[in-house]
């Protein structure tokens, strides 16, 4: 167990030696943010959606009491969706997807010597490919964690408002009852920590894979494994230094 | 010229290589064979620095590669070219922009010039046309020329070909070998080939030598191996049974 943990942070160390010109990483950047963010936005906004719009109808039926006035059910979705569901719902879905996306793609260049081939002409293959993917990874989770908790709010208004649960006045009334800003920022937070953990842990599983096909397989499911891990363990430990 | 001197290599315990030495002049192929598994390649690893030797040494023209500075190590890295097994062609480039890729990387040459210089390479490896398609378009043998193409448009020093071969029909082998063979005279390369192909080895093997079970126990030409009387390389040699029968014939 120590040994990984001390290979990953040498790996981590590698990406930062060795660097290529702005230019490369520029032009790798640009692609990685399509293949990782743009690339995400449709399941992103799928997930959040009909989480938001679950949470709205469950909350509802949960809360019987004619003491709580209906709007909680709103701002009771408002916080759910900016502190939980936007930022680590949201990353252990795109742990999957991105996740797996990376180790895939690393472990495929191993074990077809396409990382050697980046070696033996002098480039820091692990900087070259990984780095663009981390950088691209903070950069777009907290983008797609801000879209995805504006569409879980849409989703609870629209589950609730068709369905006749909540008026749209109290829906409104209870999205901003009480709003503390604050809990974006723990988002975009969050999803920035999830963005470096799940691209690194997914780039490490891929960049030493050892084998064959079967091996690349099995990188790709430890990587998710791992990232969802990694991000559950970090949701926790963000939850007790922010709020 | 390369040399390596007393490369040991092992892993978890088990020696695979075992004080091995040669020296691979410049402007020949020359060949390291040996059956599957006896270390040519973990070999070929040490002398590119993709794996460390325990112990032993590869100079490059008496320039030691692995004690040097970063930027003398990236300096020797840049008169290399290797061609891998499989090719190793990046999957998302095109043919033109993986062959491109060092000079992207490496050089500071105008746009104009490395296009030019990469549809060089490509006429050089008979694969005119052919640069605005995906590896995962073109067959094994075009993979390799497309491998050999990126491998000298750096105008490398030292040319590695790994199993350059594996895989192909007996034709598209000599044509690779020949292609390969033409390079080494043309750019004056030192050339490092690791094979197992009985065909290669007497056509274009300048010097040669055998690995078995790590150590090498034989070293020579195309012709000398011919006349060899070490059993472990009568063996592997003569496996084929035209060049058996070839032998028995010579010798009544």
């Amino acid at each position: 167990m120590f040994s990984i943990v001390g290979r990953y942070l040498i790996f981590l160390g590698k990406l930062f030696t060795r660097r290529e010109t702005f230019r490369v990483y520029w032009n790798r950047f640009l692609d990685e943010c399509l293949n990782i963010g743009i690339s995400s936005i449709f399941i992103v906004a799928i997930v959040a959606v009909f989480i938001g719009a679950v949470t709205c109808v469950q909350t509802r039926a949960n809360l019987v009491s004619p003491l709580v006035p209906v709007y909680i059910v709103s701002n009771i979705v408002r916080d759910m969706t900016l502190l939980e569901l936007s930022s680590t719902f949201m990353c252990v879905v795109l742990a999957g997807k991105v996740g797996s996306n990376i180790a895939g793609e690393l472990g495929t260049m191993k074990i077809t010597e396409q990382i050697d081939a980046l070696e033996v002409m002098g480039i820091n293959s692990a900087s070259y490919l990984v780095l663009p993917k981390l950088l691209a990874s903070v950069f777009t989770f907290p983008l797609l964690a801000i879209i995805s908790g504006f569409l879980g709010i849409m989703g609870g208004y629209l589950a609730g408002t068709l369905t006749g649960i909540i008026t749209p006045e109290d829906y409104i009334y209870g999205i901003r009852y009480s709003f503390i800003p604050f809990n974006v920022f723990i988002s975009i937070i969050k999803a920035f920590v999830f963005g470096f953990l799940i691209s690194t842990i997914s780039a490490f599983k891929g960049y030493y894979t050892r084998g064959g096909a079967l091996e690349v397989g099995q990188a790709s499911t430890s990587a998710v494994t791992n990232s969802c891990i990694a991000v559950l363990i970090a949701d926790y430990l963000l939850a007790e230094l922010l709020t | 010229m390369i040399e390596i001197k007393h490369i040991s290599k092992s892993f978890n315990g088990r020696q695979v290589l075992d004080n091995i030495s040669g020296i691979f002049k410049k402007g020949q192929t020359s060949l390291v064979i040996g059956e599957s598994g006896t270390g040519k390649s973990v070999l070929l690893k040490c002398m590119l620095d993709l794996l460390r030797p325990e112990e032993g040494v590869t100079l490059y023209d008496r320039r030691d590669f692995y004690i040097g500075e970063e930027e003398d190590k990236k300096n020797i890295r840049r008169e290399m070219g290797v061609l891998f097994q499989g090719g190793a062609l990046f999957d998302s480039k095109t043919v033109h922009n993986n062959i491109q890729f060092p000079l992207d990387m490496l050089t500071e040459m105008p746009e104009s010039e490395k296009r030019d210089r990469v549809e060089f390479c490509l006429q050089r490896v008979g694969l005119e046309g052919t640069g605005k398609r995906m590896p995962s378009e073109i067959s094994g043998g075009m993979k390799k020329r497309v491998g050999i193409a990126r491998a000298i448009v750096m105008n490398p020093k030292y040319l590695f070909c790994d199993e350059p071969n594996s895989g192909l029909d007996p034709l598209t082998s000599i044509k690779i070998d020949e292609l390969i063979k033409e390079i080494t005279e043309e750019y004056n390369t030192t050339t490092v080939i690791i094979t197992h192909d009985m065909n290669s080895v007497l056509s274009i093997g300048d010097y040669i030598m055998f690995l078995y079970q790590g150590k090498k126990i034989w070293e020579g030409n195309s012709q000398t191996i011919l006349e060899t009387n070490v059993p472990e390389l009568e063996e592997f040699v003569f496996s084929n049974k035209a060049l058996k029968k070839m032998r028995e014939d010579k010798r009544h």
